[in-house]
Order: C-alpha cells, then structure tokens, then sequence
C-alpha cells in the first residue's frame, strides 16, 4: 500500500466522514478504494453503534443530543451515515431557537440519520411530517382556506429546487396541498418537560380542491408535490449541487446558485445524470461522487465547517474511545467557532466556505486545536510519537517535518508553510526519540511541531 | 488625541429584556391585571413621574438618570410579523426585517469609518463568538473573549516557546501567490489577528484605576472596554452582550439580579472613564431584540415585540423619548403585546448621524425617524 493510497482515503474519510486515525487508514487502504465506498454508502455491512451504551453514558435522551452526535461522528462504523444526517441539517437547516423543544430537535436528526441515505421522495415525505420542521415553518398553522406558505415556499426554494424554477402559484398551490400536515403535542408531565410530537394529518383542515403545480392538475396532497418535485431536473440539479459543495468542494452560498453557475458544471451533470437514473437515489449518487475523479482531485478545496474541524482533531487525539462524560465543551468548541448544531441562525442555514473564518473564528479554530494536541498522553498522539520512534533513528530536521505532515494528515502545504515549519525543526537539530535520548525534550518538540501544524492555513481546509 | 474622536459602546441585552418590568408602568391597571406574579407591586418600584418607575434594582441607572445622562428611548421596535420573533436578533444585526441579510450594520459602520481595513481595532466585540452585528466578508474585526489572555496560542503557557510558536504562525500564514482567493483571505485575517493582539496587550499594562467592577460578566466586559479605550488603539465602535435575559420561566428571582448587575456595571464604566478624563466622547446604546408578552405565564414572559433601549453618556439630554407603548388591549400588537412606537433602524441612525457624524441612510437601508438625545450635534 502506497502513501497515495493513504492519502487519497484519508480525503475519503474527511469527506465522507469525519477523519480516521493512522491505524483505521491504513485498514481501510488494504480495504481498496472502492471498496470502502461501497462500506460506506451501504452502512448495514457495518455495525451499528450500541445505542444501549450511548444511554447508559449520556443520560437522559435529548439533554446531551449534540454530545451524544458528537460521540457517534467520531465513533460509528458507519460515518457516513452521521455525515448525511449533517448534511441534510445544512439543507433543511431548523433551529432549536425557536421550538426550544430540545426533543423535537434531536429527533429530526435521528430522521435524517434514518433515511438520510434513502431517496429523495422518501427523504422530503418524512421531512414534511417533521414536527420540528412543522413547527420551525409554520406548517401547523397551514389550513383550508388560510394557508400559510411558509414550508411550501421553502420546500420549492431551499430545500429541493431553488429559485427561478417555479412561480408565485406554484408556491400557493404547494402550500395548499400541505394544508392539514401537522403534529399534535401530547401536554407534557411536567412545566418543562416534553413527549414526542407526532405528525397527524387534520382531514378537517386539508384544502381538497384542485391545484396546479408545475402543470400537474387534479386534487394534490402534499405526497402527490412531492413526487412531481423528485421528477423535475431542477431538483436533480439542486441536490447535486448541494451534494459537491457538501462532499467536494465549496460553492457561493445558496441564494446565489441562481445567478452563479456551478463552478464545475460537468460535475454537476454527472451528479444530476445519477441523480435522475436513479429517481433520486442519495447511494447511488454518493457512489458516482466518490468514485469520480472531480472528488479524488478535490483534496483541500474546502474549509472545514466547525464540526470537521473539532471532529478531525478528536480522531486525531484519539480521545472518546469510549462515550466518557466531558464533550460537552466539543459541542461549546463548535458554537465558538461559529456553528451551534442543531441551532443554525436561519432557515437558509450556515454560511460555508470562507464564510466560516472571521478574525475571531479563526483564533477560536487555532487556539482550539492548539491546546487539544498539547497533550502527549492522549492515545492518539502517543501513537503518532511511537511512529516516530519506530523509525529507530535520528530525524533530520526535513524529515521530522515530512513524517509529522504524513502522520496528521498525511497534509499537503504550500512552500511557506513547510519553510517555516522546517525552520523550526531547525532550530533544535535532528529529533532523536530512540530510548536513549527519548527524552521529554524530544517529545516536546513533536508536540509543538504538531501544534504549529494544526495551526496552519492548510489545516483550516479539509 | 485619536481617542477623541466619537465612539459608539453597544450593549445587547440577549433574550429580549422584559422593558415593563425595567421602566414599570406602575400607576396602570392594566399593567397590574396582566402581570399579577411577574410584575412589581406600586409600593416596591422607583417612581419617575406619575406613570413611570424604576425597577427597585436600577438605582444606579436611575441616579444617572436623574445627573441628565440616560435617554430612554421608549416603545423601540420594528414592523413585525408575528412568526419571526426567532428571528428578531438577526433583524436588528442585519436592518434587514424582510429579506435575510448577511451584513452587520456594525460590520458596515466600521467599514465606512476604516475602508481600507487599516486598523484591525476599529471595532472590536468583547465577548465568545463574533456578533453577527459587526460581521461583513472582508472586514476586519476583532473578537476579544478574555483581555488579560487574549491572543493566539494562548495555551502555551511557557513565554518564549509562545513567542516563537507565533512568530513561526506569522511565517507560515504570509500571504503567497497563486494559492487562491480563499487561501489569501484567510492569510489576511490571520495576520490580522496578530496585529490586533500585539497592539491589544498593551491595554491592561497601560491601565491603573480606582474603579472597582463587579465579578460578573457585563462588568467584566465594560471594565475591558474601559481599558482599550483609555490605550486609545483607535477603537470606534465597541460591542458586547449581558446575556441571560429570555425569561420564559423565574424571571422573578432573576431578573432583578440581571439589572442589579447591568446599572453598576454602567456606573461603574462611566465612572472610570470620567476619573482618566474620557467619557466625553462615548456614548452608550443598550438594547434588546425585543420586549415581553403584555400577560405573564404565571413564571415568566414569552416573547413580545415593542421594548425599550437606553442611549447614555455625558453628552447625551436624558429625559424620556419617543413613546411608551399603550397598555390598552385594543392597541396591543398580535393582540397579546406592546406595539413598537419608533423604529430601532431610527436610533441606529440617530447615533450614526449626530453622534458618529456619519451617513446613516446606506448602512440603515432607509430613512427613518430619529429622536434628538444629544446636547450637541456634530
């Protein structure tokens, strides 16, 4: 196995997960590449994650939700699964701020976990019977002979084919059809507490005269929109491109996509190509994105989202072996960095990309990684210095630099950043971790060599 | 002097403070019928005037108050749909009740004030996390969570082995061509943030004062607001956050502590820049995304609309401005809340126009009705 190998499934990982540690690399570089996709986009091949445990370690259901998440990205045998139900929160981005029902909240994400690999019919039907996205979009208050257009206007725009592919009927007309879609809310136990809200649909309340939407006429329910929105190549085109800015490289934000064309409309076509073959199959599509060069070429074309970052440098540390209490401050990492999961500040969802980065993002992402490598003793960190040991011989400085670059990525970085990281390890002469000379002088100069790594421009990028 | 050019302190008060339990209403019935637990009996608040009172926890905003330095801009607010109170924080960030916007009015100010980004201080946040009201792609700001440790790296404990770690930060992050615009941005802002920190760290050396602040957040805050100011770094527009104030349940005992801990801190600021001779230039807003539900839930106040802001500071006429929202039910916004009386994007205005002296019409997006708070107007 070569170290292209490894580097091109450590990209994979990146992408399509959450990062691997150096061992379950090269793991998954004996797999094959294709391989591990196919794990991948199949998660029933592996095992799930003991859910008997999670409860046992983080308590009561919704109170550590995002904690509990957390644990599951870096821990799960089936990443993607994790990656997708995040990718869909981006999309059909529904924030807590305004439910503060915790429990909904959460249990929406356990929907997108659920089907977030289904098809898209299946993946916008369930996402209609959503409470939390009811409630957030106002559906509840969507009836016969009042409809409010809030989710049907979002459902056409943000959610499945944007702006410029419908009209201002079209969104009465989906608004109507979504009459009588909503949730009923068992009163709670006790003043704050919660039940499950459970979508019912109020036959009462459901407009049964005819509609017209995008030249479909005849008396249209909710489910009968959405099957006439999985068809349209608007959709295939809109969900493509949500897939390449989430999974391959970044794109202008949202409410642009109309005016800016995609920056790789080739990609998109072969996306969309996937996208319609397969009548919206996410597998299918995601097998296409992984296993075409556009992806593979893609390393380093995106900047990492607060979650990637704080998750990255987890699997990095190799801490949270088990789900031992304390990530709580992970979930804090990710709300200073500029991303509260489950609570994105508008129904257009986090702006990506260089969006991510300001002046005080940046120190929190810098210091944030800085202090998490600090610690020799983490698991992941001591078996990247007994890597270095094994090598059975004094480093120069160049390769000190080389082999520490490989081990935490392996990271490709520009010509200033290796200069500068190379006069670093200048400065202290050849790194000598044999037992003789192990000493914690030497350990300390990986530790500080990683520091500096993490506090990279590159390493901003996924 | 640099700093004694016009500088605006922001404070946000986060969870929409409850304004009829801040300035009470007490002499009306109907404020006593629709808050019979979350509202303050007539014989325990501050009277201003026959209809007005102070919360028993402000003495020292209303001794302010009373020295001519606060204007209470009552009823502020803006036309509201009854579905985006979630959106509330963002509306009065962004000027943008309709559409969603994605630039901070602040982030605009400080634009228009450094346009060519030459002073990465020009408008600095105390607090976690970057205020949306002072980010715009491209402009350089500055996040300030604890003065004393503020900085990159901060981790490292040893000295030397910092100083060497940012010196190599500096080396690696100098911008080089043809790595893309993203790369070159994210070069610029990080050498930005070295900049920033390197002049920041002479504040707390340069600052000596008698004022003691209290150990809670705001005062904290303010205290560090003190200090950059009095380094004079250039620093125009400061912005911070007294969190905590989304009382849907036991606002009763918490709130009261909430004010206690806000009017001190306000004291206590005002009082140290005037011991160092600096208060001249500073004018204060505090504001609050919203006010509360008119009816209490029987623990706490949902959300409501029309609220109140205070403008403060030596050259601010105190008195009372604009209009306090009508407590009578057939008035009430949504049927259930207090109708705003003047646009926030008005006040906004008003201190961009006649305390920064700036043109307030392309960072508000309008013309709005301003209020005349100032003894003079630049």
């Amino acid at each position: 196995m070569s170290n292209t190998d490894i580097a091109l499934m450590a990209h994979l990982m990146r992408r399509a997960g959450f990062g691997a540690t150096r061992t379950e690399l090269e793991d998954y570089a004996e797999r094959g590449y294709e391989n591990v996709v196919e794990d991948l986009v199949e998660p029933e091949r592996c095992d799930p994650i003991d859910e008997d445990i999670l409860h046992r370690y983080f308590g009561s259901f919704e109170a550590g939700y995002v904690e509990k998440w957390m644990y599951r990205m870096i821990r799960s045998k089936r990443p993607l699964e994790e990656k997708m139900a995040l990718f869909w929160h981006h999309v059909f981005a529904t924030g807590v701020g305004k439910n503060q029902h915790l429990l909904a909240s959460a249990r929406q994400i356990d929907t997108f976990r659920r089907v977030g690999l289904s098809n898209m019919r299946e993946i916008l039907i369930e996402l209609s019977k959503d409470p939390a996205m009811i409630f957030w979009l106002d559906n509840n208050e969507n009836r016969k002979g009042e409809p409010n257009e809030n989710y049907g206007r979002e459902l056409l725009e943000l959610f499945s084919m944007g702006v410029g592919n419908y009209t201002e009927d079209d969104i009465k007309n989906c608004a109507r059809a979504f009459t009588g879609w909503t949730f009923a809310q068992p009163p709670p136990l006790y003043p704050q507490g919660f039940y499950d809200a459970k979508f019912v649909f109020l036959e009462e309340d459901h407009d049964d005269g005819e509609k017209t939407f995008l030249g479909h006429t005849g008396n249209l329910n909710g489910d009968d929109i959405i099957d006439i929105i999985v068809e349209q190549p608007a959709c295939a085109k809109f969900i493509s491109r949500h897939l390449y800015n989430f999974f391959v490289a970044d794109e202008p934000q949202v409410p642009s996509w109309h005016v800016t064309p995609p920056q790789d409309p080739e990609a998109i076509e072969i996306l969309s190509n996937a996208f319609m073959e397969s009548k919206g199959d996410m597998r299918h599509i995601l097998r296409t994105l992984f296993n075409s060069d556009f992806f593979k070429e893609a390393r380093g074309k995106k900047v990492k989202s607060p979650t990637e970052l704080v998750t990255g440098i987890l699997k990095l540390i190799g801490t949270y072996e088990r789900p031992d209490p304390g990530m709580g401050k992970y979930s804090g990492a990710t709300t200073l960095m500029g991303q509260k999961l489950l609570d994105p500040p508008t129904v257009e969802g986090w702006h990506t990309g260089r969006e991510w980065i300001d002046g005080g993002t940046l120190t929190e992402r810098v210091n944030f990684a800085v202090r998490e490598v600090s610690d020799a003793s983490r698991p992941g960190i001591a078996e990247l210095i007994n890597r270095l040991k094994a090598e059975g011989r004094a480093l120069a400085p160049d390769e000190f630099v080389e082999k520490c670059l490989d081990l935490a990525g392996p990271m490709t970085v520009s010509d200033t950043t290796r200069e500068s990281l190379n006069k670093f390890a200048e400065s202290g002469g050849d790194l000598d971790l044999s037992a003789d000379n192990g000493s914690e002088e030497s350990t300390d100069r990986v530790i500080q060599m990683l520091q500096l790594i993490v506090a990279s421009r590159e390493y901003q990028f996924a | 002097m640099a700093y004694r050019d016009p500088v605006l302190v922001i404070v946000e008060l986060k969870g929409g403070n409850d304004f009829m339990n801040t300035i009470v209403p007490y002499t009306n019935g109907i404020y006593h019928d629709c808050r019979p637990i979350v509202g303050l009996r007539e014989d325990e608040v501050l009277p201003m005037n026959d209809t007005l009172a102070w919360h028993p926890n402000t003495v020292p905003l209303k001794e302010m108050f009373e020295q001519g330095d606060v204007a209470i801009v009552q009823g502020i607010g803006y036309p509201d749909s009854s579905r985006s109170h979630f959106r509330a924080m963002d509306v009065w960030h962004t000027c943008e009740p309709i559409d969603i916007g994605t630039e901070g009015w602040l982030g605009r100010v400080v634009r228009d004030l450094d346009p060519k980004g030459e002073n990465v201080l020009t408008g600095i946040n105390f607090g976690k996390g970057l205020s949306r009201a002072l980010a715009v792609s491209g402009v350089p700001v500055t996040s300030v969570d604890d003065l004393d440790n503020y900085g990159l790296m901060t981790s490292i404990k040893e000295d030397p082995k910092r100083m060497r770690a940012i010196e190599i930060f500096k080396t690696m992050y100098e911008p080089a061509i043809g790595t893309g615009v993203v790369m070159d941005y994210l070069s610029q802002t990080g050498l930005d943030v070295i900049k920033g920190s390197d002049k920041l760290k002479m504040a707390p050396a340069m600052y000596q004062s008698d004022v003691e602040y209290g150990s809670n957040s705001i005062a904290k805050a303010l205290r560090d607001v003190a200090r950059v100011h009095l380094a004079g770094l250039g620093t125009r527009i400061f912005y911070t956050q007294h969190g905590g104030y989304d009382h849907h349940a036991n606002e009763m005992p918490s709130h009261p502590k909430l004010l206690t801990e806000l009017s001190e801190a306000i004291r206590d600021f005002f009082q140290d820049l005037r011991n160092h001779n600096a208060s001249q230039e500073i004018v204060m807003l505090v504001f609050s995304e919203f006010g509360r539900r008119m009816r209490d839930n029987a623990s706490g106040t949902d959300h409501g609309t029309g609220g109140g802001a205070f403008i403060i500071g030596d050259g601010v006429n105190g008195g009372l401005y604009a209009e306090y929202p009508s407590l009578d039910p057939s008035r009430w916004a949504n049927g259930e809340d207090l109708e705003h009386t003047i646009d926030f994007r008005g006040i906004y205005a008003t201190l961009l126009e006649q305390w920064m002296g700036m043109d307030a019409t392309p960072i508000v997006d309008g013309t709005f009705e301003q209020i005349q708070p100032f003894k003079e107007v630049v």
